[in-house]
């Protein structure tokens, strides 16, 4: 019989990991708590830099993996480790028995309504860069009057590099996403303000910097290095943001009709997963690597790999190489062990 | 606004606060300002509610305001406080309630130092010991007094003989409520309803019958602020804040504002007769001010107690159409007449804000 390979997590990472074992001829199974497979980018519209719709990535992931063995609905009920064999039993009633497990857990979205002071969940207008993708998608959202858009503010690092909210760490795709955002919608309303408040701007990527000119030049959004100090509701239900501009040096009051809150990555917050295997967890509450540099996809258990988000930020190309990475290293583990 | 949002941050910032037995230490500012107002909350609490609250007449200043205009240093302001809380364990009391909302801010921010620094409070009982002898223990429970009022609102309700409901029109009345800086903004825990979305007052108006309007300037200072008021070249920054707050509140058209800090309600008060001497603008009805109130006088004024028992006639903005919208009976020809009617005389009125 093939080597089973559990997967754990059914996003990008754990459909393109599922793909590559099939290809090299394993028996991938792929566990998934929700009802689809997708993750994060499955919610997503469409993918900077090329604009490219989510749901193509989606498709053609699933078109690699779908003769996994695949399970909806389904969580780890139990792990227990044999002698060099891991026994899990699923949430669905089946038990499988695995030399290796492969977590793609991800990453959750940062709670916004944990920032109290942008009144996410208490202001009328006020959303998050997820919302507006699933408004993007067809979604109805009743927070957003599509009928008058003349001003949108987009706060970037909300829960991300952020002591007080617990999560230190720079989200790495939120100041790429805001762009994306702005643009977007100053496609659809050519004639609003688009204002973008940030701190600084981390722009790495292939053909990031070159979104950000077109942003500024072709697009006329306006970026703001200050943070938003507090958001507030006037009579008219319009979002009241107070923010400094840090290059002028003043304090700046907008009124707008929609606020963005870049939602940052966060670790997931069942450590079950982790606790149940031993697996440790890193100063930043990602899951921790054998090593940082040289064995990102490995963890210091003998035959559980990690890909993706579950050890920190990543973008979607990042993600979709790590599980290429944690599949070759199986790969190479299952050769040497045959010898 | 989605009320629902804010009730789950609420629930998250709920505070302990013991039924009895609370030592008390007055403000430094508000007997002048606001006099009946911790006489009014003794009254509630002891005559009431029925709840033993102690207060001793050997306390002092808890150095909150020479702190933060930075004329003193904290282990100056923590000696001081030592010595409250060893008056405090000398009456054997362990549940500590600051009028202030600066001695509030002032006690918790000394607790955490002490809490993080236990070396510090180590020097500061031995500074207390070499100064006049005394030892103390820490409060078990810190309050501010308006947490207090918070818990018994409904106490208070039951108790009530009026609510905030226009008479006339059968409306809850829309009611600002501006929280103290010092109160939760340093610690958000220890607030009721955190720092952003203060429950104190708001639960209090609720209980009491009246809606609470959230403006954009909701957060804002009232304009006093230490390093603003009292450094007498900054006074005009001081009311353009103030000014700022008026602004930001006026479109809801508020009846009243109800605080929880010292410096507040007579700054609020205060800076409209200035404003409507130097712009000729009124931000109530009529030519009237809009009425500014500690929740001591608030309390009070369900309560059915006399509005010049309570010291409103030392408001600047007249009370009047407040009392009248909520059915309050007054006398006006007492107004100004002490203890015993004992003639207080009238003071001159002013031009730019209608007054009695």
């Amino acid at each position: 019989m093939n080597e089973i390979v559990v997967i754990i997590g059914g996003g990008i990472a754990g459909m393109e990991a599922a793909g590559q074992l099939l290809k090299l001829g394993y028996t991938p199974f792929l566990i998934e708590k929700s009802d689809k497979l997708g993750g994060n980018v499955a919610q997503w519209h469409r993918l900077f830099p090329d604009m490219t719709p989510s749901g193509d990535i989606i498709s053609t992931l699933y078109e690699s993996c779908r003769d996994a063995n695949i399970f909806l609905n389904t969580e780890i009920y139990s792990i227990n480790r044999l002698k060099d064999r891991y026994n899990l039993i699923l949430s669905n009633g089946v038990t499988v028995s695995t030399r290796y497990i492969l977590i793609t857990t991800g990453f959750e979205l940062f709670d916004a309504s944990k920032k109290e002071e942008y009144g996410y969940g208490i202001y009328n207008h006020v959303i998050t860069n997820a919302d507006l993708e699933q408004w993007f998608n067809g979604h109805s959202d009743e927070r957003i009057d599509s009928s008058s858009i003349n001003s949108v503010g987009f706060v970037h690092c909300v829960g991300s590099r952020d002591e007080k909210a617990g999560n230190t760490q720079c989200s790495k795709v939120c100041c790429i996403t805001a762009i994306k955002q702005a643009m977007e919608l100053k496609e659809m309303y050519p004639n609003s303000q688009v204002y973008c408040f940030y701190m600084d701007l981390r722009l790495f990527g292939k053909k990031y910097e070159d979104f950000y000119t077109k942003a500024q030049r072709d697009y006329g959004i306006h970026f703001i290095r200050g943070r938003v100090s507090e958001v507030g509701e006037n009579i008219e239900g319009k979002v009241v943001v107070k923010a400094e501009d840090t290059l002028s040096g003043r304090p700046i009051r907008v009124t707008l009709d929609l606020l963005v809150l870049m939602s940052g990555m966060a670790c997931c917050k069942d450590s079950s997963l982790a606790s149940s295997l031993g697996l440790s967890i890193d100063s930043d509450k990602f899951l921790q690597s054998s090593d940082n540099i040289l064995h990102i996809t490995s963890s210091p258990k003998k035959g559980v790999y990690y890909a993706g988000a579950c050890t920190g930020p990543k973008t979607v190309p990042e993600t979709l190489a790590e599980a290429r990475s944690a599949v070759l290293e199986i790969h190479n583990s299952i050769i040497s062990e045959k010898g | 606004m989605i009320y629902q949002g804010k009730q789950k941050i609420w629930s998250e910032y709920q505070k302990e606060i013991p039924d009895d037995k609370w030592y008390y230490v007055r403000s430094c500012i508000r007997q002048n300002f606001f006099p009946a107002s911790e006489k009014m909350f003794m009254e509630i609490c002891r005559n009431v509610l029925g709840k033993d609250i102690y207060e001793n007449e050997h306390h002092t200043t808890c150095g909150g305001i020479a702190y933060h205009c930075d004329t003193i240093p904290q282990e100056t302001a923590m000696t001081i406080v030592a010595r409250q809380f060893a008056l405090m364990t000398e009456a054997g009391y362990e549940n500590y309630v600051a009028s202030c909302i600066t001695s509030f801010g002032n006690y918790t921010e000394i607790l955490e130092t002490w809490h993080e620094n236990p070396e510090l409070e180590a020097k500061i009982r031995e500074l207390l010991w070499k100064a006049c002898k005394k030892e103390f223990k820490k409060p078990k429970y810190l309050a501010h007094s308006s947490d207090l009022i918070f818990k018994f609102r409904n106490e208070i309700a039951e108790r009530a003989k009026f609510r905030l409901v226009n008479q006339k029109t059968g409306e809850p009345l829309r009611v600002v409520e501006h929280i103290g800086c010092h109160y939760s903004k340093m610690f958000p825990s220890k607030g009721v309803g955190g720092a952003e979305y203060p429950y104190v007052l708001t639960g209090m108006v609720e209980s009491w019958g009246g809606n609470v309007i959230d403006y954009p300037e909701r957060r804002h200072c009232c304009g006093y602020g230490f390093r603003q008021y009292h450094v007498k070249a900054n006074r005009g920054y001081s009311i353009s804040n103030t000014h700022k707050k008026f602004e930001s509140m006026a479109p809801y058209k508020p009846d009243m504002i109800i605080t929880n800090c010292p410096g507040c309600p007579y700054f609020l008060d205060r800076w409209q007769y200035v404003i409507a001497e130097m712009e000729g603008k009124t931000y109530g009805e009529n030519g009237f001010g809009i009425p500014v109130f500690t929740y001591e006088e608030v309390a009070g004024l369900v309560l059915g107690y006399n509005p010049w028992d309570l010291g409103l006639q030392l408001h600047q903005v007249a009370v009047e159409p407040l009392l009248d919208k909520i059915g309050i009976e007054y006398s006006p020809e007492d107004k100004y007449k002490g203890l015993n009617k004992k003639d207080l005389l009238r003071p001159e009125l002013p031009q730019g804000i209608k007054c009695f």
